[in-house]
């Protein structure tokens, strides 16, 4: 009950404001009006930087209609998908050219995250003007074929010299977290690129080609947990999620599985430490952790910032949301309200020091220039 | 199993849900017919109405429309000769010389009638394999998947247009046009010029419409008739139908061809249609028509790209690896009614994978019904001036090309491309070579190195990549055998001798260039991302030298590499017609798209097809109205120009 009285305070409050605010329209200058952000009969556009039907319009667009429902005036919630560049062209427009009155935000992920992170020189957008409303997490699992008899990650030391073959996407796409993973595991591990998506890595595995893969959560579930049961495959460890300290804690989808610090510690009997984790945990938290954050243009007012989180929170706590949320969004904890800072500042923010090693680390292994 | 089969069947057969399903196929039928528009834009202005549609009645929408697009992109290929999207440019071919010859009935009733077919294959196979695929897909590694590249370059002998040279090397620039952008192995970045833009390589659906569409487009306008000048359907629907059941072996095997290549996840159904269309002339008897309007062109391709579909709904259900563009949408629709691919769709959601099968099975014949009904009417088209068309054409092209990446850049990519096209078909270097080498560059060098990752050379022995390879050998030696009857895949070639040969010569140094500066390009990276790009332009560069060397010898000598559709022309050629073209390209650059397209339609119809005010005004309002109404169910802004960097202007002209 409480709850229901809360969400209907700050409605009745919006109310009467916007009945003042229409009563001093005819003194006021339009942005004055516009500043009570009353979205009435508005289309608000979506900015989403990829291709329809990738993981993050699937989102926007499971998303948008619990969006519409709670921003005031119920405007209709459209999404606008500007593909090309990896992803860089559409959020660089975006961050050049969006108009600041809450009629237009975008919503990325870790490929976008990830240039600006590695200071790409193509790159035009900064993370920190923008401010974040809605933070997704998300999360995999690490996985080894049965027939190395390792049965979990205190056994990894069994094949540390032995190589193992990953097929991935590219060297500084999302692959690059099992790449720092498996680096600071200190595993033998080859990568094979030109993977497009991580079902071909899968699907390479199931072919015996690769011999270590991760899924993310909702296809480890559909596709490798049958594999699992059926005696080819184990679970060594999820990446996990961050708690509101910004420590690593286990994936509540998997909450019996230990999560990559933990695996470590069983392998290696201490925590990671050092640059090199710095650098894995600035890019598992913008590629996992905190992976699809939605922002608003930079400048844009408190007043529809403000508006914006509140919708957002409220959506997010939508029964019908929480209902239908399993297939899209999982069991992660969506990062609104106040708890949004910090996830974001970890999805986009990468201390000097560990940017300049994997940058060294790309370009002596894996020829990546910058 | 017969009861889940069944109890799917039911479960579909409401009003409700067939109402849904006739709106995908009604749907897919508009954009199919659209040239250039095919799945994915039809599923991408489904797609946000599928929220809180049960899960049935969604999954026959979004198959509706899929079922149906091959076969009613058939339309625009067979009447206008241009491919009505990437499944049919082989049906271009011969559909479109039947059409000119007052066929057009006959053609497209076959194609019907193959697409149905062709469909319900598609269906068959899914019902009976779609529990037993799992290993069979699990069989084609990347070494595998390698030699199946290679088999559908093997194509190119079949296809190179009359001269062997000229089509190895119209192959190897597709597949120079296929490297630019990021190197599988390496992720370097490839004859981008340093642009966002092209360090995705150029989309696919830009280069089919440059390279088939723009081309014919410029030249149907140079003729300043309509297409078919008399009857332009002419009465042969039952001769259609019956074609089609004169050559059942060459439907089946065809049909076969294309659910199989659209179930191995990484090969994709773009090239299915070359693939079925080079198998009829190596497998027919006699090949002498292949080009001018032999059915047989038309029915082969158009059992294949149906059976497509069915085929490619195997790795998308079974491993949620989608095949292609429009696989992808229908995965992420059937995430968002809550269904998840995997294992299970062969198990314990079985009744969802039959809703789908029969779906398509029961689409592509209400397909294939309401095709039939509005031929008529549409075929009407080809009686028309081709002058009223062709802004038509053009603004729908455009609106395709942009699809894309929805940016300004794809426009210029079209026309850039649009020109290549224009001077290869002038000079009768196979197109269709090119756009195989473009499609398969990519997944050639990405397999190669994969295979040799993964498993060294021995990648060689394994025994189905060995099998595909002598499948390769063979389609080699048959599409060689017929080299001498090959067909002119760039119009005829007697027609086309030159005397002077100067053009010719001039393209050929031109290409030659482009191969040295591939080289150049190529070998700046490192030896992993080099290698493709120096044996591409090794190849490509002396197959050019070759071709050069004959030209050389004079009009006579040079035998089939001399080959200038422009050698007896008394017009001034298709450049007035790409100035409009360009003309429209720099006004867009200028004012952007939709006020471009306003001021493009005033003027082309004013000054070119001579149209009243009356006329020219309401043309351009329906013209305006339709891509108003397009673009905004799509949520599409319009590419803008200088005028909107400046200024922030209200939506559409933003």
């Amino acid at each position: 009950m409480g709850s229901d009285f809360e969400a209907r305070g700050p409605g009745r409050r919006r109310l009467l404001q916007g009945a003042a605010a229409l009563g001093m329209a005819t003194l006021l200058p339009a942005a004055a009006v516009r500043a009570q952000t009353n979205f009435a009969g508005k289309t608000i556009e979506w900015v989403i930087p990829f291709a329809e039907g990738g993981g993050s319009d699937v989102w926007a667009r499971f998303m948008s209609p619990y969006l519409a429902k709670y921003l005031p005036g119920r405007p209709s919630v459209i999404v606008r998908n500007v593909p090309g560049g990896g992803s860089i062209t559409g959020t660089n427009d975006f961050y050049q050219r969006a108009r600041n009155d809450g009629s237009t935000f975008i919503g990325t992920s870790g490929s976008t995250q990830f240039p600006f992170l590695l200071g790409d020189r193509r790159v035009r957008y900064d993370y920190s003007n923008m401010p974040p409303v809605l933070v997704s997490p998300t999360g995999g699992v690490v996985y080894l074929p049965a027939r190395f008899n390792v049965a979990n990650a205190r056994e990894l030391g069994k094949i540390k010299d032995q190589e193992l073959v990953y097929g991935s996407q590219g060297a500084t796409s999302l692959d690059l977290v099992p790449m720092l993973a498996f680096h600071l595991l200190g595993l033998k591990v080859r990568h094979v690129f030109g993977m497009r998506g991580r079902g071909e890595g899968r699907l390479a595995l199931e072919r015996g080609e690769a011999t270590i893969d991760y899924q993310t959560s909702s296809a480890f579930l559909t596709q490798v947990r049958p594999m699992i049961q059926a005696g080819n495959a184990v679970p060594l460890f999820s990446w996990g999620v961050l708690d509101a300290q910004g420590n690593v804690a286990r994936d509540p989808t998997f909450p019996d599985l230990p999560h990559f610090v933990e695996a470590y510690e069983m392998m290696h009997g201490k925590k990671p430490s050092g640059v090199e984790y710095n650098a894995y945990l600035a890019f598992f938290g913008s590629g996992f952790a905190a992976q699809k954050p939605a922002m608003l243009p930079r400048g844009t007012s408190p007043e529809i910032i403000a508006t914006y989180r509140r919708a957002f929170a409220e959506a997010v706590a939508d029964p019908d949301l929480q209902a239908k949320k399993e297939e899209v969004l999982g069991d992660y904890e969506q990062a609104v309200g106040d708890n949004i800072q910090r996830l974001y500042e970890v999805a986009t923010t990468i201390d000097a020091d560990a940017r300049e090693w994997v940058r060294n680390f790309l370009t002596t292994n894996h020829n990546v220039r910058f | 199993m017969m009861d889940i089969i069944l109890g799917a069947l039911f479960e579909l057969l409401t009003v409700e849900r067939l109402m849904f399903m006739m709106l995908g196929v009604s749907v897919g039928l508009v954009i199919g017919v659209l040239p250039g528009l095919g799945g994915i834009a039809g599923l991408s202005l489904l797609l946000p109405f599928i929220y809180g549609m049960d899960a049935t009645s969604a999954l026959a929408m979004l198959i509706g429309l899929i079922a149906v697009i091959p076969t009613s992109d058939t339309f625009s290929s067979v009447l206008m000769g241009i491919p009505g999207s990437s499944a049919s440019q082989a049906t271009v071919l011969d559909g479109f010389p039947l059409a000119q010859q007052g066929q057009g009935a006959r053609a497209l009733s076959a194609a019907f009638t193959a697409s149905m077919i062709g469909g319900f294959f598609g269906a068959v196979v899914l019902t009976f394999s779609v529990m037993a695929a799992r290993p069979i897909i699990l069989l084609f590694g990347s070494a595998e998947l390698f030699m199946l590249t290679l088999f559908g370059l093997s194509t190119v002998a079949a296809l190179s247009g009359g001269n062997l040279a000229k089509g190895v090397a119209s192959a190897c620039l597709g597949l120079a046009f296929g490297m630019i952008g990021a190197a599988p192995a390496t992720g370097e970045y490839r004859m981008d010029f340093d642009t966002l833009y092209l360090s995705d390589g150029l989309p696919l659906v830009i280069v089919g419409l440059g390279i088939f569409a723009l081309p014919e487009l410029f030249n149907l306008l140079r003729s300043g008739g309509a297409i078919a000048q008399h009857n332009p359907m002419g009465t042969g629907w039952l001769q259609g139908v019956r074609d089609v059941f004169r050559n059942p072996w060459l439907v089946l095997r065809c049909s076969g061809i294309g659910a199989l290549i659209g179930a191995i996840p990484g090969i994709g159904g773009s090239v299915v249609d070359w693939i079925a269309y080079s198998h009829a002339m190596q497998t027919c008897k006699d090949t002498r028509n292949f080009g001018k309007g032999d059915i047989r062109g038309v029915i082969a391709p158009e059992s294949a790209n149906n059976a497509t579909q069915g085929g490619a709904l195997l790795p998308t259900l079974l491993f949620g690896i989608p095949g292609s563009g429009s696989m992808a949408i229908f995965l992420a629709g059937m995430i968002l009614i809550g269904l998840q691919p995997g294992p299970a769709m062969a198990d314990r959601n079985l009744d969802v994978t039959y809703t789908i099968i029969w779906s398509l099975a029961i689409a592509n014949f209400a397909g294939t019904l309401m095709c039939i009904l509005l031929a008529p009417g549409i075929a009407k088209l080809t009686t028309i001036r081709y002058a009223l068309i062709a802004p038509f054409m053009i603004m729908i092209i455009s609106f395709a090309a942009f699809q894309a990446t929805r940016s300004v850049y794809d426009m210029i990519a079209l026309f850039a491309v649009g020109l290549l096209g224009l001077f290869l078909r002038r000079f009768g270097w196979s197109r269709p070579a090119f756009l195989i080498g473009f499609v398969l560059s990519l997944g050639a060098e990405r397999y190669l190195y994969q295979a040799v990752q993964f498993s060294g050379f021995e990648f060689l022995t394994r025994p189905v990549a060995l099998i595909i390879l002598a499948l390769t050998i063979l389609s080699l030696w048959a599409g060689l055998r017929r080299s001498q009857a090959a067909v002119n895949t760039e119009g005829a070639a007697e027609e086309s001798r030159a005397t002077v040969l100067t053009p010719q010569i001039v393209f050929s140094v031109l290409l030659l260039a482009f191969f040295g500066w591939v080289m150049f390009e190529g070998l700046k990276n490192s030896y992993l991302a080099a290698l493709m790009p120096a044996v591409v332009s090794c190849v490509g560069g002396l197959s050019v030298l070759y071709v050069l060397g004959m030209q050389a010898r004079g009009a006579k000598a040079a035998g089939t590499t001399n080959f200038d559709q422009e050698a007896h022309a008394t017009d001034s050629g298709p450049w007035p017609f790409v100035g409009w073209a360009l003309g429209f390209l720099a006004m867009t650059l200028l004012i952007g798209f939709f006020a471009a397209l306003a001021l493009f339609f005033l003027a082309f119809l004013r000054v070119v097809a001579r149209c009243g005010w009356l006329q020219t005004l309401l043309l351009t309002a329906a013209a305006c109205g339709f891509i108003l109404l397009m673009a905004h169910s799509l949520n599409l802004v319009f590419p803008g120009g200088l005028l909107q960097d400046l200024y922030d202007l209200p939506w559409p002209l933003r």
